[in-house]
């Protein structure tokens, strides 16, 4: 008999029921809420008269709608202000802990989840947020909800799943000086496609991966989902277990020691059997800028928009086409001519400690350029912000022409005051660049934070590395 | 939740891509903390020509006469026809909710993103996966009045020419959807099964469970 994956492990930890045709309700560790997919499950339960099943595995944080500046003030928008308001009123009711907006740990739910080790290893994590997959990176399954099963967890503590195909994701070689977790998660979904890794639970492997942080894991897996897959993952190393040691969530003592052994065996058995493999060259990762309106549509930094003309699938270059109308770009035109309006650094992608010391490297002692009609750094949670402060960067930030925010996740989706305006480019550390998304109109190019940083200081995408 | 056993709609061709659930509901109506009302909103920024906010009054707005939902041999539409990887994005359930409540029961496509599919379900919609050389012979069948008769039970889509189309869903899912039945309360049916679990899961991880 062959050997398990990671996600099989992990799969059979949890199962507690398995139909017939193989659905099988699976047990959940650990469910974090925000403010948008939650008021309908609430009110769902209070209409069915339900409680929540173990209220302790929840955990609540309001992010998607806060404003990043003028905090004392409030929200000033009636409409996200019940919002908000309506998930402070249901944690009260329901007995579910929240990190209310004035909460100094507030703040996005992927970066604060693993920040306060409430989201653990061989834990099934869940959120009404497709980027729930961010979690997998410390080997747990997690995976994002809708409504209906943010509802179901909380009744139940359990969702009816079936499960995913394995994939693997394998990256040969080490990347070069300066390749950052996002310019290998977004030259994987260029080469996998953004439906590659639909029905599949994705792990990414190789030495390139073993040699990121922790926090460069959560970039790669919290983009697994915009290679398709509901949930990527990365086995436990010792640069795992070091990350969780004395969270405030994190076991404690004799616990600690136990879960640290249960742990050690979170990894794929080297005889395991993928129902896919994809291998990649990480050796030859440049560093990326997307030009379209898909994280797929992605090209190094040294290279031109591409040519639809050259596109031999029809739907495809139909894409494409409508991608460059949108975006205001021509084929052939090189990506470093490319001029921006906007930079944005933040999102549950690239808003933790790491991510601002990269950019803030950048930007110390230099100016945004003229062109630059504003430039956010949006630290991901309330304690990156204060560690980012004790360290300066900040100040850093604030001298190069950068505004510094209050956490949140501010103009990824722009639900709040943060946004582009109809026809606006934007260079973004988010992870998504669909129509819209950013701001009516607006055109957003993902990249990693140093190039945003880049960005902002000439004005236009430039090689990080070729920064006069 | 609504029941879904056989319908004869009238089809809508959306010729897209990738068309992700940012464009099926924009941002701003996420806002929202109830679960109807979506469906005016539903595709906003390809469907009018002006901005969209919350709770804004349809009637009166700009609307993009090239859009496909706009023309009027699509009014009614019960059945949408898309291309690949159909709902990919964010997870937000306000996506088959708009679908719905504007009035569609079934999307066909040749893919559909893994959280949208499984939303669908949960809401009475009906997403049906053909093969992509199937999808696009029902594209260029398509013409004005095009209708499909789609039997969940028969697994079938029957064209107006009785040509019939087998397709496959979970049993689960299935039967879920034919009844209309509540999720949570089939797994509150196995409530001891979940604290048996439980008991033997904070053995193994106690720290879960203090």
């Amino acid at each position: 008999m062959s050997g398990k994956t990671l996600y099989d492990k992990l799969w059979e930890d949890h199962v507690v029921y398995t139909e017939d045709d193989g659905s099988s309700l699976i047990y959940i560790d650990r469910h974090l809420v925000h403010e948008v997919t939650s008021p309908q499950a609430f009110e769902g339960l209070r209409l069915a008269g339900r409680q929540p099943w173990r209220a302790s595995r929840n955990l609540a944080v309001a992010d998607h709608n806060v404003p990043t500046t003028g905090r004392d003030k409030g929200i000033t928008d009636p409409v996200a202000r019940l919002q908000v308001d309506t998930l402070d009123k249901n944690c009260t009711e329901f007995g579910i802990t929240e990190f209310t907006m004035t909460d100094a740990r507030q703040g996005i739910v992927h970066v604060i989840g693993p920040e306060q080790g409430a989201t653990l290893p061989g834990m099934t994590v869940v959120c009404g947020d497709s980027h729930t997959s961010t979690h997998g990176a410390s080997g747990a399954l997690a995976f994002g909800i809708g409504t209906s099963e943010v509802e179901h967890v909380l009744a139940t503590q359990c969702l009816v799943q079936k499960k995913a195909k394995n994939l693997l994701i394998h990256l040969n070689g080490q990347t070069r000086a300066g390749i950052t977790a996002k310019d290998i998660v977004l030259a994987i979904i260029g080469k996998i496609g953004t439906a590659g890794g639909n029905g599949y639970t994705i792990e990414f492997a190789g030495v390139a991966i073993r040699a990121l942080s922790m926090e460069g894991r959560m970039t790669v897996c919290n983009m697994a989902i915009e290679a398709g897959a509901r949930a990527g993952l990365i086995a436990v190393d010792d640069i795992t277990i070091d990350y969780y040691r004395n969270r405030p969530y994190s076991p404690k003592d004799s616990d600690w020691f136990m879960a640290e052994r249960l742990w050690q065996r979170l990894h794929s058995d080297e005889d395991a059997v993928f129902d896919k493999v994809i291998e990649i060259d990480a050796t030859t990762i440049k560093p990326q800028v997307t030009w379209g309106t898909s994280p797929e549509l992605v090209v190094a930094v040294d290279d031109v928009v591409p040519d639809p003309t050259a596109e031999y699938d029809a739907v495809k270059r139909q894409s494409m086409l409508r991608a460059l109308e949108y975006m205001g770009l021509k084929a052939g035109q090189a990506i470093t001519d490319i001029a921006v309006d906007k930079v944005f650094i933040g999102s549950c992608t690239n808003s933790r400690i790491e991510d601002l010391r990269a950019a803030a490297q950048v930007a110390k002692g230099r100016k945004i350029a003229n062109n630059i009609k504003l430039a956010l750094v949006v630290p991901g949670s309330g304690l990156v912000k204060k560690q980012a402060e004790s360290e300066g960067l900040d100040q850093i930030f604030i001298d190069a022409g950068f505004e510094w925010r209050e956490p949140g996740c501010s103009m990824c989706l722009a639900m709040n005051a943060d946004r582009l305006e109809e026809g606006e480019r934007c260079a973004s550390t988010s992870n998504r660049n669909f129509e819209g998304r950013q701001g009516y109109g607006g055109r957003t190019h993902l990249v990693s934070p140093a190039m945003a940083a880049a960005a902002a200081i000439a004005g236009h995408f430039v090689d990080v590395q070729q920064l006069s | 939740m609504q029941a879904f056993t056989l319908l004869t709609g009238l089809v809508a061709p959306l010729n897209r891509a990738n068309v992700d659930t940012d464009a099926i509901i924009p941002k701003q109506f996420l806002k929202s903390i109830k679960r109807a009302g979506f469906g005016p909103y539903l595709f906003d920024e390809w469907r009018y020509l002006d901005r969209g906010e919350p709770d804004m009054d349809c009637t009166h707005r700009l609307i993009n006469k090239d859009f496909v939902l706009n023309k009027s041999q699509y009014k009614g539409a019960e059945i949408l026809l898309t291309r690949e990887n159909f709902g990919c994005g964010s997870s937000r359930e306000h996506a088959p909710w708009a679908l719905e409540d504007f009035g569609f029961r079934v999307i066909i496509a040749p893919s559909f993103a893994d959280i949208f599919y499984n939303n669908c379900f949960k809401n009475g919609l009906l997403p049906i996966a053909l093969a992509a050389d199937c999808v696009d012979g029902l594209f260029n069948e398509l013409s004005e009045g095009y209708t499909l008769t789609v039997d969940l039970d028969a697994q079938k889509i029957i064209a107006a020419n009785g040509r019939e189309i087998g397709f496959d869903v979970d049993e689960n899912r299935k039967y879920r959807l034919l009844n209309g039945l509540d999720d949570i309360g089939l797994s509150l049916q196995h409530a001891d099964q979940i604290r048996a679990y439980e008991v033997e899961r904070a053995k193994r991880a106690p720290w879960l469970f203090v």
